[in-house]
């Protein structure tokens, strides 16, 4: 057990251990001591930090499943840093920020619970080299992340906004699974570096771009790209400490996540470079587009952070420019980008972060989210209306503030990206940097938006009634270090340069060499270059529309709601749920024949079809050992009773007549000296007829059936052909010789596994496997019945919630 | 309706006696000899389901004071626990082991892991029987 796994598995632990000591522990205490482990975690991850810059990395392997290449093998670098100081960081304030937020009344347990399963499966993702484990830590947060939006479960559009993030992020993890698979029939291994390594031979086969466009997909729903953005503003229903912790600053970066850690595999593809900046940008314009008109300050919110993730996108896609340049003097410019890309990750992530905790307060000391009722609280919250200004400045990308440097970075990267020759840049090229700047417009307008409609202006009297008033220390203590981190980095970005951003570059280029231009110096004022003016724009620009926003908010109104993506989507689940229904219907009819019929009629043509097509049916009676009188009589005594079966005229003389089968069959048992299955076979028989007799009540009497001749008719044949199938079958397998006979191996039973009964030598240790999992099964359906019977749907209405 | 049951009654006193003995012998002879955890747990379940429609529910059940749920789940329990046991012994899952050891009166005698996984099959099939019989036979 080294450090790197223990600290994947401690919030794992104290997830479990949770509910044994939420009865003891007062619950305002629960968060306290859940507060402990993102916060050691965060320390002894700070540790790394002098080592990781020196450019070492650490990995572990614990061998998990071997003979699949499934290992549970960590390996942290610069990369895997970056992320994990992110979530135990961001983690730690969130949670002590939650303690404040949420009322003791709520289930407070289940929440942290929920909260250190994602913590940890998230830290997993950004762990595991092993792709199998890294995909299924993966679906764990999308597991996790549908618990906590449905956090409050009783409301519907939680349980909606839950259900539409599952169904979206889940269908991309099993395409980015696929995508796994196919870079592991490729490449023969599951380990990442190893991949890398051998990218040369991987490259020139046909499965690479499926597997590009498949990891890709993955990617892009849980980073919420254009056009899988949709979940995430419905994901805001979740409690505001959870968007600021999973829809913001963690979760939705694993698609980031994925494409920097992809990039040394698929960066020097042209699909790559145009899927992987093309959706962003777009993601970024439509984000911004739409943030605009919103009035809920969390929908503004998402829609900002789909916006915000789209940027990073891009610039990591404009990065992998370098990757197919290979290494020169020349290419190392354009590895820019995605230190750009890494550091506004951080950023984002400080500022959001920040900016969601300061809605969290609105909320909750004014009650309302809507922009349209709020205004003029400057003056009731004026600590809350110091985080939001600062958060909202340096997302509009304005000096004194992290964001500037990101934003002013972003800009040079897609102006500098115009110069290439290269993926036909030079046609279309000069599109990036027009839809960055007018996509930064946008962001401006909606960052002003948060902070003039909230906080200035007049203050409505209805929220005067309510006697509001500033929120407590705890809650502001979290917001108030990520704004100083806001304006820390400003002043020192290039500590964070050399310590985290540069180790996570050499992952990302892991074939570069560390030069200055991979870690470039950020400077705060770099002359009068064409990203200045157009930061510069963006403010005239911006302040401009923001002003006469009345005249041109009309253009949202242009386009028809039909066609919205969210319509669109709802028409698909629905017209899919119909389909299926009337499908399902269609042969589930509830007539218990039907069902008979399928069952039957399948399996005669299945083994019946596979007898006859190949051949394989052979019955020579020479070689069949003499039929004895005393085997004859028991053959007529279950003729006749089999036969009498039929024409039963009343259920008692049916069971019992099913009985004397029962029993004949078990004496055949006793004659071939096989007595375990014989005493198996009365005993069940026995226990049958027993549970017939307790049945009686609840069947209906006899009546002679009214159905039609030609039913009457099919069904004969249909039951004749099952008989005489299964009987072929018996005769052939007699003395079968297409196979040879496995049951040598179980003749050594004594030896191989102690015992000298061979019946239960396989069932407790050749096959023990099977029997346990019958077990398994029997208690699922001793437990299916009993819940039928006892717990039948007393109440209908609650059937479909 | 009061049905005169005295013969099956003071019948089944005796022969429940001989059914559970039987189970148990079944149980304990499986390796060598027919029987086994499944049987064992059949001949077992089924003396137990003869008490309940002898006498009633609550008689056997104040006698019996089990949840025969739990018992199943138990069962599972074993048989599972059993299996991973081994892992734990650097182990493959599954796998069991057997030692001859010889009691003071008894004997030289064949003791065997596997007879902790048998113990979870007929548990569970014991458990999973009664279930069944109980509550249909419960349903009103």
């Amino acid at each position: 057990m080294t450090i790197e796994i223990a600290i994947i598995l401690i919030p794992f632990i104290m997830a479990a251990l949770i509910p044994l000591f939420n009865r003891r522990l007062q619950k305002s205490f629960i968060g306290w001591v859940v507060l402990v482990i993102p916060v050691s975690l965060f320390l002894i991850l700070t540790t790394y930090i002098p080592r990781i810059a020196k450019g070492e990395t650490f990995s572990h392997t614990y061998w998990w499943i071997p003979s699949f290449n499934i290992n549970f093998t960590t390996y942290l670098d610069g990369l895997s840093l970056i992320f994990s100081l992110l979530i135990t960081g961001v983690g730690s304030l969130v949670i002590l920020y939650s303690i404040f937020y949420l009322s003791i009344k709520e289930s407070l347990h289940h929440f942290y619970c929920y909260l250190l399963l994602f913590m940890g499966a998230m830290l997993g993702v950004v762990f595991s080299d092993n792709l199998m484990v890294l995909y299924a830590f993966w679906e764990l947060t999308s597991v996790s992340s549908f618990l906590l939006i449905a956090f409050w479960h009783h409301r519907k559009a939680s349980r909606a906004g839950a259900r539409k993030s599952m169904t979206i992020t889940v269908s991309g993890g099993v395409a980015m699974l696929v995508g796994f698979l196919m870079l592991y029939a490729m490449s023969g291994t599951l380990s990442i570096r190893e991949i890398i390594g051998n990218v040369d031979e991987i490259s020139e086969q046909t499965l690479f771009i499926p597997a590009l466009v498949l990891v890709l997909l993955g990617a892009f729903t849980k980073s919420a790209q254009f056009p899988f953005h949709i979940w995430l503003p419905d994901a805001m229903e979740a409690p505001t400490p959870v968007s600021a912790y999973l829809h913001s600053a963690t979760m939705v970066k694993a698609g980031i996540y994925l494409v920097a850690r992809f990039t040394p595999v698929f960066g020097g593809e042209v699909v790559w470079f145009w899927a992987v900046t093309g959706v962003g940008l777009l993601t970024l314009f439509w984000g911004a587009f739409n943030a605009v008109r919103q009035s809920d300050l969390k929908a503004i919110l998402a829609f900002s952070t789909v916006s915000q993730l789209g940027l990073i996108m891009s610039l990591l896609g404009l990065g992998s420019v370098a990757v197919h340049l290979g290494y020169s003097t020349s290419s190392v410019i354009y590895t820019q980008a995605t230190f750009a890309a890494l550091f506004h990750l951080i950023n984002h992530s400080t500022f959001k972060g920040a900016l969601f905790m300061m809605v969290g307060i609105v909320d909750h000391e004014i009650g309302t989210r809507d922009i349209r009722r709020l205004g003029g609280l400057m003056s009731i919250l004026p600590f809350t209306f110091t985080i939001a200004l600062i958060g909202c400045f340096s997302m509009a990308g304005l000096p004194p503030f992290n964001g500037f440097l990101s934003k002013e970075m972003f800009f040079a990267a897609t102006v500098s990206i115009t110069n290439l020759d290269i993926f036909s840049i030079a046609s279309i090229g000069i599109l990036v940097p027009v839809i960055a700047w007018i996509a930064s417009v946008f962001t401006f307008i909606y960052c002003a938006i948060i902070v003039s409609k909230t906080f200035l202006g007049k203050i409505k009297p209805d929220i005067l009634e309510k006697n509001p008033h500033e929120a407590p220390v705890g809650m502001l203590i979290s917001p108030f270090i990520l704004i100083g981190l806001v304006i820390a980095i400003f002043f020192f970005p290039n500590t964070l340069g050399a310590y985290i951003l540069k180790p996570a570059m050499s992952s990302v280029y892991p074939t570069f060499p560390a030069t200055a231009e991979m870690t470039p110096h950020i400077y705060a004022w770099h002359g009068f270059k064409p990203e200045l003016f157009m930061t510069i724009g963006v403010i005239l620009v911006g302040l401009l529309l923001y002003r006469y926003m009345k005249h041109w908010i009309k253009i949202y109104r242009l386009f028809p709601q039909k066609w919205t993506l969210n319509a669109i989507y709802e028409r698909v689940i629905t017209s899919s749920e119909n389909i299926s229904e009337s499908i399902t219907n269609r042969y589930m009819n509830g007539n218990l024949m039907h069902y008979f019929i399928y069952i039957y009629v399948s399996f005669v043509v299945i083994v019946a079809g596979t007898f006859l097509t190949l051949e394989a049916f052979s019955w020579t009676p020479s070689l069949d050992a003499p039929v004895e009188n005393y085997e004859l009589l028991l053959v007529f005594i279950m003729i006749f009773a089999s036969c009498a079966l039929i024409f039963a005229k009343s259920r008692i003389t049916a069971v019992l007549l099913n009985g004397v089968l029962g029993y004949a069959i078990a004496f055949f048992f006793v004659i071939f000296r096989a007595p375990d299955l014989a005493l198996t076979q009365l005993v069940v028989e026995s226990v049958t007829t027993a549970l017939y007799l307790i049945c009686f009540k609840y069947l209906a009497e006899l009546k002679p059936e009214k159905t039609s001749k030609r039913v009457k008719l099919s069904n004969g044949i249909i039951s004749i052909l099952v008989g005489s199938t299964v009987t072929l079958i018996g005769l052939a397998v007699i003395n079968y010789e297409k196979f040879e006979s496995i049951s040598v191996y179980f003749e050594d039973s004594y030896k191989l596994a102690g015992g000298k009964n061979i019946v239960n030598t396989i069932l407790g240790d050749f096959r023990a496997f099977d029997t346990m999992l019958e077990v398994v099964v029997l208690l699922i359906a001793g437990l299916g019945i009993y819940t039928l019977i006892k717990l039948k749907a007393a109440k209908k209405g609650d059937a479909d919630t | 309706m009061k049905i005169n049951d005295v013969i099956l009654r003071t019948v089944v006193k005796g022969v429940v006696f001989i059914i559970l003995t039987l189970g148990v012998y079944l149980f304990f002879s499986g390796h060598n000899a027919p029987g086994g955890g499944f049987i064992g747990g059949l001949v077992l379940g089924s003396g137990i389901v003869l008490l309940y429609i002898t006498y009633d529910l609550e008689t056997v059940h104040r006698k019996m004071p089990f949840d025969f749920k739990k018992v199943a789940a138990l069962g599972v329990l074993l048989a599972t626990g059993s299996a991973i046991g081994a892992i734990f012994f650097d182990a493959p899952f599954l796998s069991q082991t057997d030692i001859y050891y010889t009691f003071p009166i008894l004997g030289e005698k064949h003791l065997t892991t596997v007879t902790i996984f048998e113990a979870g099959v007929a548990l569970t099939v014991i458990g999973t029987l009664v279930t069944i019989i109980l509550s249909i036979s419960e349903d009103e």
